[in-house]
This record gives C-alpha cells, sequence and structure tokens, in this order.
C-alpha cells in the first residue's frame, strides 16, 4: 500500500515561491528582458505565481508564457495513445530575452531538454535559467537547477506529488512511497 | 482506476465507425496544432523520420497542398505520388503499388481514390497506416472533421446545432462525413437540394429533407454549401448552372429573410455565382477561409493521432492475401 508522506503545505509553498523570486531576480541582476515561461501544466500555474511576486516587489510587468512540450518528447515514439496537447503560448520572437523557466519537478531532466528544443524554434534567448520548486534527484542528462524551492532525495519508484489549488484544489507538496520494502 | 484512453486505431478511412469520444479526442488534438501554424518555425518535431506518401488517383490542389503542409509541419518527411504520372497508368493494380510502398517501409499513406472503400480496401492490406482524403462518393472525414471544428469554434458545441447541408447530395463525399458526424455529436441535420440530386431514402440516415432553399435558411443555424459540379449540368441532372443560381442559390436577399445570422461554410473550390453568391462568400457570417485554416490543424491532429509507434513489419498483413 503506498504511503503519501507530505513535504510542503500551503504555506511552506508560498515561502518557497517567495524566496524562488528574490532569487530569480537576483540571479537575473533586476528585471530587464525577464521572461517567465511555465512548462505544461502545473509549471504554468506556479510561472504565473512566481512573476505576481516580482511584479508585486519590484513594481514592473513581468511577461510570461507557456510551453507543452509533449510534441518533442524524446520517448514520443514508444510513449502509447498520444498524450493530450496542451497549450503553448510564446511571443514570436525569443530573441534577446532572459528566459526563466519554470516546472514543479526536476527528475530526469528530459521535460526541461525538450523544452530547450521548443525554445529553439521560437528564436535565440539570450540566457535560460532554470527554476523548479522541487528537486527530486535523478538526472539522466546534464541539467541542473539554478533555483530550486526544495531538495528531496527519492528512488525511482517514488512519485513526488505536486498539487496547486489551481488545478487540483489545494496546495500540497507529497512524496508517495510503494509499499513494498 | 483510469479509463481506458481513447486511441484512434490503424486508419481513418471514415467518420461512420469512429466514436463521439474519439471525434472529441481529433478536434481536441487539433486545437495546439493551430497555435503551430501561427508560428514564425511552422514545424514541431512529432513525425520527425515518419515516411508519409499522398497517394492521389484524382485530381487535387486544396486537399493535397493542406495534407502535404499538415505533413512536413510535423516534421514529416512527405512524397507526393499522382497517378497519371505513376504506374497505375500502366495498369498496376492499387495492392500492389501499396505493396510496394510498404516494401520501402512507408510509415502512412494518404490516399485519394475514385472508388468508394478504397482507403478501407488499401488500410486491411497493408501495415502502413491509411488515411482516406477521399474515396468515391463514400466520405471524406478530414474535410468532415475541419467543418465540425469550424463550427464548434463559433458555436462552442456541436450539440444541439442545426446544419443544413445544400448541394449536391447525392455525389458528396464531403456530404456524407458531415452527416455521421454531426449526428454523432448530437447536431440536428437538414439535407437540401434538387430532387434529381438527392439520394433516395437518405432520410433513413436520420437527416430532414429540405426540399427548397428558403426551408434551409429558415431552419439552420449554418449552412455547408457544396460546390455544383459542372459535370451535373452536362449529364442531365439540372438543366443549366444559371437554373440553379435562380433556385438554390445563396444570396443576401435570399439570406435576409433568415430569422437569424447563419454560418456560411463552403468546402471549396467555390464556384462564384452558382451556388454561393459573392458577398456571401465574402461576407461577415462566412468562415470559408477559417475553414482551410482548420484543414491544415486537423489533418496534422488525424496524422498524430494515428502514428503510435511504429509498424511491425514482422507481421503479416491482416487481411487480403493474394486478393487483386
Amino acid at each position: 500500500m503506498p504511503s503519501r508522506t507530505r513535504i510542503l503545505d500551503g504555506p511552506a509553498i508560498e515561502r518557497a515561491l517567495a524566496r524562488m523570486a528574490a532569487e530569480i531576480v537576483e540571479k537575473c541582476h533586476g528585471t530587464d528582458g525577464l521572461f517567465l515561461v511555465g512548462i505544461q501544466r502545473r509549471g504554468a500555474e506556479l510561472a504565473e505565481r512566481i512573476a505576481t511576486l516580482i511584479e508585486a516587489s519590484q513594481g514592473v510587468s513581468i511577461p510570461r508564457g507557456k510551453v507543452d512540450i509533449t510534441l518533442y518528447r524524446d520517448d514520443f515514439q514508444t510513449v502509447g495513445p498520444r498524450p493530450i496537447v496542451g497549450e503553448t503560448k510564446l511571443p514570436p520572437s525569443l530573441d534577446g530575452k532572459t528566459i526563466v523557466i519554470v516546472d514543479d519537478v526536476l527528475y530526469t531532466g528530459r521535460t526541461v531538454r525538450a523544452a530547450l528544443d521548443e525554445f529553439a524554434d521560437f528564436g535565440r534567448p539570450k540566457r535560460v535559467l532554470l527554476a523548479v520548486l522541487i528537486d527530486r534527484g535523478g538526472r539522466e542528462l546534464p541539467i541542473h537547477a539554478d533555483v530550486v524551492g526544495e531538495t528531496v532525495a527519492t528512488v525511482e519508484t517514488d512519485h513526488v506529488s505536486v498539487m496547486v489549488s489551481e488545478l487540483d484544489g489545494r496546495d500540497a507538496v507529497e512524496l508517495v512511497q510503494d509499499g513494498e520494502a | 482506476m483510469t479509463a481506458q484512453p481513447v486511441t484512434l486505431g490503424k486508419d481513418l478511412v471514415g467518420l461512420e465507425p469512429l466514436s463521439a469520444a474519439q471525434l472529441h479526442l481529433i478536434l481536441d488534438t487539433a486545437e495546439p496544432f493551430k497555435e503551430v501554424s501561427e508560428r514564425a518555425i511552422k514545424k514541431v518535431p512529432a513525425l520527425r523520420g515518419k515516411t508519409i506518401v499522398n497517394l492521389f488517383f484524382e485530381p487535387s490542389t486544396r486537399t493535397r497542398i493542406s495534407f502535404e503542409f499538415a505533413e512536413k509541419r510535423l516534421s514529416a518527411d512527405t512524397v507526393n505520388v499522382a497517378a497519371t504520372a505513376s504506374s497505375v497508368e500502366k495498369g498496376e493494380t492499387l495492392v500492389d503499388t501499396a505493396r510496394n510502398l510498404e516494401a520501402m517501409r512507408i510509415d502512412m499513406v494518404v490516399i485519394r481514390h475514385p472508388s468508394s472503400g478504397a482507403a478501407r480496401f488499401l488500410g486491411e492490406r497493408i501495415r502502413s497506416n491509411v488515411v482516406s482524403a477521399g474515396d468515391g462518393k463514400h466520405e471524406h472525414p478530414t474535410q468532415g472533421l475541419l467543418d465540425l471544428l469550424t463550427l464548434r469554434d463559433h458555436f462552442g458545441t456541436i450539440e444541439g446545432l442545426k446544419v443544413a447541408l445544400c448541394g449536391d447530395i447525392l455525389h458528396s463525399r464531403v456530404a456524407r462525413s458531415n452527416i455521421w458526424g454531426l449526428l454523432k455529436l448530437g447536431a440536428e441535420v437538414g439535407v437540401c437540394g434538387p430532387a434529381s440530386l438527392m439520394p433516395r431514402h437518405i432520410e433513413h440516415l436520420g437527416v430532414a429533407i429540405l426540399p427548397h432553399i428558403e426551408d434551409a435558411i429558415a431552419w439552420a443555424d449554418a449552412l455547408n454549401i457544396l460546390r455544383l459540379q459542372v459535370e451535373r449540368m452536362e449529364a442531365g441532372f439540372i438543366p443549366s448552372q444559371r437554373e440553379y443560381n435562380r433556385v438554390f442559390g445563396v444570396s443576401n436577399e435570399r439570406l435576409d429573410k433568415a430569422p437569424k445570422d447563419l454560418l456560411i461554410m463552403h468546402p471549396g473550390p467555390m464556384n462564384r455565382g452558382v451556388e454561393i453568391d459573392s458577398d456571401v462568400a465574402d461576407g461577415p457570417h462566412s468562415v470559408i477561409l477559417p475553414q482551410v485554416t482548420n484543414g491544415v490543424a486537423v489533418r496534422m491532429a488525424a496524422l498524430y493521432l494515428l502514428a503510435g509507434g511504429a509498424p511491425d513489419w514482422a507481421a503479416p498483413p491482416a487481411a487480403g492475401g493474394d486478393d487483386p
């Protein structure tokens, strides 16, 4: 029987996002050219929240977009019934922008690789950074996060479940582990 | 417990065999593909490395180009085969043509053929995915789908809509695909046209016969106006194109009498001044050009959904054997 362990509750997520927002502004040396891109689906919700936090603290408007990386997945030919493709909303050109990719969980790194491929079809950003709420280890590609909410040690059979109130009715991060020893 | 995901199977040969869930799957999948066509770089790698042959035994420009764009925007490699230039002229059977393509490991075939049932016939005999671009008078599934998408874009839903198909229903595979798709998604369908071009007993499909264009205009939310082919006049189905326009032409004069603004659709190419007047085709309620845009997106969606994994070349083909 799988067990669920609470890693972050609603207030803890808010504190993490607030710190992440400040770190992003610090690492980007301000907000010039800053553009947040959330990876569908929960990354998009988190990007929205972080952008709002930056706007509140810096007093400027922060543009944001979202990408669905389904069509760029590297396991596309083997993944079985076609996954539903969500909305991608990016400006016509990413040239010269400082992109911060926002996602809920960083694991193998393949989703981020797919996002980078997708950006290449939209132009040449000046710089791309990665901000994730949870880094669970287990990288299969040389991808790293610049801004991390929380690090969690996991094994392959674990699943990190991130819930956001916009989609799931509540804010929480839980670790779901297999019942087997 | 998750429900079994909806899939499309190996081939798309018509809308009649599809369920409402499958139709919704294709329409929902077409949405993100619309965005790809708006990008500066109109390409996604989804079908990278797949080979697709457009096997057209009937002349076509618009449908073939639409499929070609759909395939290229998915990063597939495409080859166009026009029957007049091919070995079919030398007497090769459809099955032999297909088997030859299969021997070259073609992943998907898009076929337009003058015989009803040709697409399904092909699909049963080769392992590649088969998509019908129109077979005889039977169906033109991707046209039906893009019409459904266009209606859904405008009205929000298909259910409860009243759609009148107007024109040469007898010879129209577009009409048949529309009838299947619309009925499955809960619309009411009317067919309107000269009695000489109306299939007998068509009401058994569950459609209403609207004898006059005025009836269609008074009843419908949307008109899908079919092209009147000049061959019909030559074959004696109608007295003249002028007469057809006088009796069945969709004009602003007639539309002004409608209780509401009707959506105007046409699969193209139009005969301006015959089945549809120019100022109607170019008017504010015409979605003829959005239909074309939706056509590429819907074809991308269909190809994307069918191309799941690689055909199993080692497995024997499903049926057909030595059937010519």
